[in-house]
């Protein structure tokens, strides 16, 4: 046997390239639509490129809106690949460093918004907006923040406003014989009521890290109010050291402390569901979740949803804290921006599509239809078309809170640049853990901040 | 087993100094290899260190950075601690792994037929990928909806993932798993040389099995555990898919190895710069490392069998 050290290191790198191959997802890109060739970046004549993400219903509904477009427009055609959110991540980021971006850039706006404005490769939206006032005023003035860089707006607000949301379970109420808690301090008050019976009080994806990242958004807001994240967002020295900020870091470790989220909680993903199961077969009482979750809860949790035993509200306020409880966060839209590489005609075929396609009546209908609230005033008239009265009940709160919100702060890790954003989700993993207490996150913080 | 490295490597080396003319078709021979080496292997290595002395944010352009990503990074705790975490699952997993190869490799080295079965299904392990295996096991593991309350058995109902002991505990179980048969086969495959002639001479002057393991067979396999081992050692400083899928680096960071440090820093906190600093830190350990395990072994060119 004569076998080098050499094949067997190429031997086992290869299966290692095959391992990783295997874990980038099941499906490639699928290109599709469109009239003749064009590659991704380029494109020739009056076409343009638009990139977007896989999944129900969502998809479906981005496809017939490039198919209503292409059906209305002979001349001008828009030519779409889809991607998985992770390879539609690494993939959109690689294109516009080449400079080889689509047309359209699909995104979630602020800090990875801001790093493509840093770079000159979007469009300045703020003129055009200025022109189709109509448009713009039919739109949430809440999910314009994410789509502002230095007051000028890089990108449109299309499809779904998704406010973060506190459920829980009335079966399990019920058996305990308990309320839904109106303050923070009705909260803690129910942790130990539901550890008694053996009941998680919060369910809780901590894996992910960002299902963390939830609860701190809210504390913040209901305790020191939107101005405590805006400093830090704006990049204000020592922000992270606020006394609400660490009120706030104090408080989720209190609740961690006295056993609020379900046992093993930081080895539970969100990406799997689980979190939401605990949930609808009752080992958690409640769950502090995106809306987005709703559909999938209704798809796999049984009668849970359909039998009306979901309930929902708004993260109540905390005792003393300055936040106004109409104040909601999450995403408050997704955002398409127009790349500035690309050719004039294709930026005037981008902003056709823009004005007449993506939140168009039918569109708008697609969304409701589908349990989601679409970023218009105008889903509104659409509400009473919704013959299930679980799901009405439902997008009518979803669509009152969005629209009542004082302020719709948007996500923290999709507001702050991706660097600031990782150590965040960093420390916030750790604060979970009781690593580090609330002095430390916050200087750790505020190594980071305006980076 | 007789020489390590093959002729063919030997060349590449030589003849570039000695000039083609000499080494005459040999030399032209291995230009395919050289030139997909340079262009995959070395390229992109000289890539890495530039861009490490680069800021680059992946999207804008690349500025010169001078030795601040050298400094950042080497001031960071976070390195030091996936340095340490990395050092962990190397070490531990190669002292689970290795004598538990070697004993099933001795095993599956007689000839029965039901042996080279199980050999087969042995191997099952290494045919699957990384992340479907950490998927199946994190499934398995969940403290909710796993093995353990799904069959009601509380031993096996523990945070396994959430808590940073048993987290690199189920690592290094899963990784042992996985790559056992691998390094059985390997042992296999060595065992398999060693002459018959040996032992039947222990076994004349009395020598006993255990007797004959520890003097013919363990000697004897030097140079097969020196391979194994450098497979391992330096293998173990790629963990990345199972880690990322099975834990994230978590709970906190404490399944953080350098390669998921790297990850972290370069496609999800942007900073290519710094995840370039990190991939020189891997590649020269990985350099050392090797060079170190060569040495343990004195010669690794000397045949090994006398006579042959």
């Amino acid at each position: 046997m004569t076998t080098s050290r050499r094949n067997f290191l190429r031997l086992t790198g290869g299966a290692a390239i095959a391992a990783g191959l295997a874990a980038c997802g099941t499906s490639g890109p699928q290109s599709s639509g469109g009239s003749t060739g064009g590659t991704n970046g380029g494109g020739g004549g009056g076409g343009a490129t638009y990139w977007f993400l896989t999944g129900q219903p969502q998809q479906a509904i981005r496809e017939a809106q490039v198919k209503r477009f292409n059906d209305a427009n002979s001349g001008s055609q828009l030519k779409t690949t889809e991607f998985q959110n992770d390879a539609f991540k690494q993939k959109i980021k690689t294109a516009i460093g080449a400079g080889q971006a689509p047309t359209l850039i699909w995104g979630w706006g602020g800090g990875g918004l801001k790093s493509y404005v840093d770079a000159n490769q979007v469009e300045d939206l703020t003129s055009w907006f200025g022109e189709n006032a109509e448009l713009k005023n039919g739109i949430f003035p809440s999910a314009f923040g994410a789509a502002s860089v230095g007051g000028k707006i890089y990108a449109m607000p299309v499809e779904t406003t998704t406010p973060i949301v506190l459920y829980w379970n009335k079966k399990v109420f019920e058996k305990v014989g308990a309320e839904p808690p109106k303050s923070w301090g009705d909260i803690m008050d129910l942790v130990p009521k539901f550890n008694e019976q053996n009941i998680a009080p919060f369910s809780l994806g901590g894996q992910s890290r960002w299902t963390n990242m939830m609860w701190l958004e809210f504390l913040y807001d209901r305790i020191g109010g939107p101005e405590v994240f805006q400093a830090i967002y704006d990049g204000q020295p020592d922000a992270w050291n606020d006394p609400s900020s660490i009120k706030a870091l104090t408080e989720v470790q209190n609740l961690v402390k006295a056993n609020g989220f379900i046992k093993g909680f930081s080895s539970i993903t969100a990406d799997s569901n689980a979190d939401q199961a605990l949930l609808y077969t009752g080992k958690a009482a409640m769950m502090l979740h995106g809306a987005w979750t709703y559909g999938g809860m209704k798809a796999d949790g049984g009668d849970f949803v359909t039998g009306g035993h979901l309930g929902y509200m708004n993260f109540p306020p905390v005792d003393g804290g300055k936040g106004d409880p109409s104040n909601t966060v999450g995403n408050p839209g997704q955002y398409l921006s127009i790349s500035s590489k690309a050719s004039d005609a294709e930026k005037e075929t981008a902003k056709k599509f823009l004005a007449n396609n993506t939140l168009d009546e039918a569109s708008v209908e697609e969304w409701v239809k589908s349990g989601n609230i679409p970023v218009v005033k105008s889903a509104k008239d659409k509400l009473s078309s919704v013959s299930d009265a679980n799901d009405k009940a439902w997008l009518e709160f979803v669509y009152d809170t969005s629209a009542n919100a004082k302020t719709f702060s948007q996500s923290w890790d999709q507001a702050l640049s991706p660097a600031a954003a990782e150590t965040l989700l960093d420390n916030i993993a750790k604060l979970f853990q009781l690593s580090v207490t609330p002095q430390q996150f916050a200087s750790n913080m505020n190594a980071v901040i305006g980076k | 087993m007789t020489a390590v490295v093959p002729p063919g490597a030997r060349a590449v080396v030589r003849s570039p100094a000695t000039g083609a003319g000499r080494s005459g078709p040999v030399a032209w021979m291995v230009l395919p290899a050289l030139v997909m080496f340079v262009v995959f292997g070395v390229v992109p290595l000289v890539g890495v260190l530039v861009l490490s002395f680069t800021q680059w944010d992946g999207l804008g352009a690349i500025t010169p950075a001078g030795v601040s990503n050298w400094r950042v990074a080497l001031q960071d705790p976070g390195l030091y601690h996936a340095l340490w975490v990395t050092f962990e699952i190397m070490i531990l997993s190669w002292l689970v792994q290795t004598p538990m190869s070697l004993l099933l490799g001795v095993f599956l080295a007689g000839r029965q037929r039901y042996r080279a079965f199980l050999a087969v299904l042995f191997f099952i392990p290494l045919l699957l990928s990384s992340a479907a295996i950490a998927i199946t096991y994190k499934a398995l593991l969940d403290p909710n909806f796993g093995l353990g309350p799904g069959l009601h058995l509380s031993l096996l109902t523990q945070d396994w993932l959430g808590k940073s002991n048993l987290a690199i505990a189920v690592i290094i179980f899963i990784v042992s798993w996985q790559f056992i048969p691998f390094h059985s086969l390997i042992y296999q495959g060595g065992v398999r040389q060693i002459p018959v002639s040996m032992y039947e001479a222990a076994a004349i002057d009395g020598a006993g099995r255990v007797r004959q393991f520890f003097s013919i067979t363990v000697p004897q396999l030097k140079y097969t555990i020196i391979t194994s081992s450098t497979l391992m050692v330096v293998g173990s400083l790629t963990f990345f898919d199972l880690i990322f899928v099975l834990t994230a680096g978590g709970p906190g960071d404490s399944t953080r190895v350098l390669a998921l440090l790297m990850y972290q820093q370069g496609f999800q906190a942007n900073q290519m710069g710094l995840a370039s600093v990190i991939a020189v830190v891997i590649v020269v350990l990985g350099l050392l490392l090797a060079l170190l395990l060569r040495r343990l072994g004195g010669s690794t060119t000397a045949s090994q069998m006398e006579g042959m």
